[in-house]
């Protein structure tokens, strides 16, 4: 029976993790390209109610209508990003700052609440849900049937990007291209790479695969919309990206840990359990601040190699 | 040796706000000599350069390479003409290793780069020119002088046919100069094009073929080293034929009283290398000490360290005989020192606050009443100061970095001045001023002068400190190499020891 518990927790975090996941790939190529972006909680709620109305309104078959309100959420998700990239980039703002003020512009009481509103896709929960699947019909093998063959599209693609994204980023000529903007936008300036294109790129893939997590929010977690249903999501994947070392494999053990933390609480009760719901919500937030407090000395922020240029403006020396 | 011309620019000029940095440039340099471009700072090697590898696009004139017309839009049209650069700062990405850092950027289509075959030819190349470093090794694990060898090897990766090496032994202990002046005869007997851009002399004379001198931003003559000497080479450099005239003051002798007085003061700078070494000097009431010397010898540092800004790791400091504490600013200005930084616009000025609290930042302790600042002193102040120095300013509650280069500086002197000072450091005041702001700085500065402030005057224009100076000391990798009264100064002199050669 105790085991049981387990494999539940151990299969309910790879479905929690995987939002964060997506949330925190994009959060890597992002900010290995030298730009913060403290946008994401906005972005995934952009990318959620634009997902939803997707499911809502786009015809076609089960499979297509999934398809579509993936692609319409990265989208979403995509132009929020090219919004901050524009900030940070072009107009070399604060990046702290541009990102705040993309969380605050489409976060809970903003832009999603306000399409969610006048879409009206807050009264139905959405009609084509991101289902589990049962791969293989191996779902109801012992112990590996829920953990690995009865999990959603999104998370099986999550896997497959965990590994190329790794490959991309540490084995091709654009990964390395890419860490250099990130490490010293001087010297790829120097060497004839583009900080600017770079930056935009890496910055609206992070936005993009940020709506995916939103998606993953209002068509398979929750599934309907409510105004601010990521609570806070946004802020563990930013956590998740310096947990992992700015490296995929790393994130993804990470967004399961949180994963499990996110639903132990609910899994616990099912189960009789008897503590405190409100506890348990509070420890993904509570190892959030653990992890960002243990890591945001500069010595430390070295040490686990951020990108050198991480948060820094790129202005070729002039005189 | 090939006599073919590698690079042969004509009539170029360059101008920036307020400085022309090359008037008029005209220069061949062939292929297979190491052409050494010799000058002060602010003679315009550096703008030539970075027009020859596409950073600057010149005013006018125009750059051949090999007898074609080129025009550069970029560093990387350079490098596909066969112009490399190695920059004094170096370029390099310290996480990757040496192998990924020279192919970065590299024009080449495949997904994947074949770390091997990069290793290997890697190999080849440092093995050809001794230039011993490993290519699997990370940059920050590596020296300075390794880290320089990679920035050569990626600029022949590219297969550049001229590199540029932009003052390159600043940074190197003297072995590995030496075997970077190997590496470099040995890839212009590949006839392979060095220029070797330096302000130190007897470099110049070891390791290359011909040296042209810059001053002012122009040519002032091609020579071949063989036939030149460190002495030709200096009088060229500073200029033997300029008039100037000095400012004749008098100074009662009982006046010269000791008032600042440092003793062996040494520092770091702030990557943490030695900047100062026992630095010792004395200013007298009334006095202006000329410090002279090609930027980066310490002389920032020592601007620092006198006023508070950098703490000395040895010496002391005094004013009139009380200790100033080592990096402590506030020390130095409650003992009388007053300061005007180099970066007037950064270190010496908040460039986006208004000119009336610029003008309090020094004194608004003494117009405040209970920590809250009084306005009304503010502005009568600011008002009393732009009257009498002569300031143009729109308003008292213009920002500074609103008015021209002249009135900033006034509204530093202004401030500085207004304290009442016993010293007054200052650290090349009329940098980028225009002819008119030059005089009234200078005016200023001589009647600080006259009114017994002892002025330690820092400038790397040898001129200014030859017109106003008392005496001169010379600076050369942090230490004084050289002190001479100013009445019947030898340019040759300074402007050998500027250049390291000790006499």
């Amino acid at each position: 029976m105790n085991s049981n518990i387990l494999i539940i927790i151990i299969a309910s975090a790879i479905f929690y993790g995987t939002p964060l996941f997506f949330a925190a790939l994009g959060g890597i190529f992002t900010e290995r390209s030298g730009v913060l972006n403290l946008g994401v909680e906005g972005t995934m709620l952009l990318g959620g109610v634009s997902g939803a109305w997707a499911s809502q309104h786009v015809g076609g078959s089960a499979w297509f209508t999934v398809l579509m309100s993936i692609v319409i959420g990265m989208i979403a998700g995509g132009i929020t990003s090219a919004l901050l990239a524009f900030l940070c980039v072009t107009l070399k703002t604060n990046q702290t700052v541009a990102g705040l003020a993309i969380t605050i512009f489409a976060g809970a009481v903003g832009l999603s609440s306000y399409f969610a509103n006048i879409w009206g896709v807050a009264e139905n929960p959405v009609p084509r849900q991101i289902r589990r699947l049962d791969v293989f019909g191996l779902a109801d093998t012992p112990i590996v049937g829920p953990i690995i063959f009865n999990q959603t599209i999104l998370t099986y693609v999550s896997w497959v990007l965990a590994v190329l994204s790794t490959v991309y980023l540490f084995r091709t000529r654009i990964g390395l291209q890419l860490r250099a903007v990130g490490e010293s936008p001087q010297t790829a300036d120097a060497m004839g790479i583009s900080v600017v294109k770079y930056r935009y790129v890496h910055t609206i893939l992070g936005g993009a695969l940020a709506g995916i997590g939103g998606v993953f929010y209002s068509l398979a977690i929750v599934p309907t919309w409510v105004d601010g249903m990521t609570k806070g999501a946004g802020w563990i994947a930013i956590a998740l990206v310096i947990f992992g070392f700015w490296r995929p494999s790393l994130t993804l053990l990470g967004a399961y840990l949180f994963g499990a933390l996110q639903s132990l609480g609910s899994t616990l009760k099912a189960r009789g359990v008897n503590i405190s719901g409100d506890i348990l919500d509070a420890l993904p937030f509570v190892m959030t601040i653990v992890v960002l407090v243990l890591v945001s000395s500069r010595f430390a922020h070295r040490k686990l190699g951020a990108p050198a240029a991480l948060g820094v403006p790129y202005e070729r020396e002039e005189r | 040796m090939g006599l073919e011309t590698a690079i042969k620019m004509t009539g170029i000029v360059k101008k920036f706000p307020g400085v022309i940095a090359n008037d008029h440039v005209n220069l061949d340099i062939n292929f297979g000599e190491v052409h050494a471009l010799l000058g002060e700072n602010g003679a315009g090697k550096s703008t030539l350069s970075n027009i020859l590898t596409g950073l600057y696009r010149p005013d006018d004139g125009s750059v051949e390479i090999a007898g074609t017309k080129v025009e550069f839009n970029s560093p990387r049209d350079a490098l596909n003409a066969g112009i490399g650069m190695v920059h004094q700062h170096f370029r390099l990405v310290s996480t990757f290793t040496v192998a990924e850092n020279v192919v970065l950027g590299e024009s080449d289509s495949s997904l994947f780069m074949d770390q091997k075959a990069v290793a290997a030819r890697v190999k080849e190349l440092s093995d050809r020119y001794g230039l011993a470093v490993d290519p699997s090794a990370r940059i920050w694990q590596l020296s300075v002088g390794e880290q320089q060898r990679v920035e050569i090897l990626k600029v022949l990766y590219r297969g550049a046919r001229v590199l540029i090496l932009d003052e390159p032994t600043a940074v190197l202990t003297p072995i590995e100069t030496t075997e970077l002046f190997k590496t470099l005869r040995a890839m212009v007997a590949e006839g392979r094009t060095v220029i070797f851009i330096s302000h130190k002399l007897d470099e110049v004379m070891a390791v290359s073929d011909r040296v042209t001198v810059l001053r002012g931003g122009r040519n002032v003559g091609t020579v071949n080293t063989r036939e030149s000497s460190t002495r030709d080479l200096a009088s060229l450099m500073v200029g033997r034929s300029v008039e100037f005239t000095r400012v004749q003051r008098e100074v009662p002798a009982e006046a010269r009283s000791i008032i600042l007085n440092v003793t062996d003061i040494s520092a770091r700078d702030d990557r943490g290398g030695i900047a100062l070494q026992s630095v010792s000097l004395t200013v007298g009431r009334g006095e202006i000490v000329g410090i002279a010397g090609v930027a980066g010898n310490g002389q920032r540092e020592l601007a620092e360290v006198i006023s508070g800004m950098r703490a000395m790791t040895s010496g002391s400091i005094s004013v009139q005989g009380e200790k100033v504490q080592s990096g402590k600013a506030r020390s130095a200005i409650a003992k009388g020192i007053a300061h005007v930084p180099e970066d007037r616009l950064h270190t010496g000025l908040a460039s986006s606050h208004s000119v009336e609290d610029n003008l309090a930042l020094k004194n608004y302790r003494t117009m405040s009443r209970f920590r809250i600042l009084k306005r009304k002193s503010i502005r009568a102040q600011s008002t009393d100061l732009i009257e009498r120095y002569d300031i143009k300013t729109p308003g008292s509650q213009t920002p500074v970095r609103l008015l021209s280069g002249g009135n900033v500086q006034k509204v530093l002197l202004a401030r500085e001045f207004s304290a009442l000072p016993k010293v007054l450091i200052a650290a090349s005041p009329t940098r980028g001023l225009d002819v008119g702001a030059i005089e009234t700085v200078r005016e200023r500065l001589v009647q600080a002068a006259d009114n017994g402030v002892g002025v330690l005057l820092i400038s790397e224009d040898l001129d200014e400190i030859m017109s106003l100076a008392d005496r001169i000391l010379v600076m050369y990798e942090g230490r004084i190499v050289d002190e001479v009264p100013a009445e019947g100064a030898d340019r040759e002199r300074i402007g050998l020891t500027m250049g390291g050669i000790k006499l």
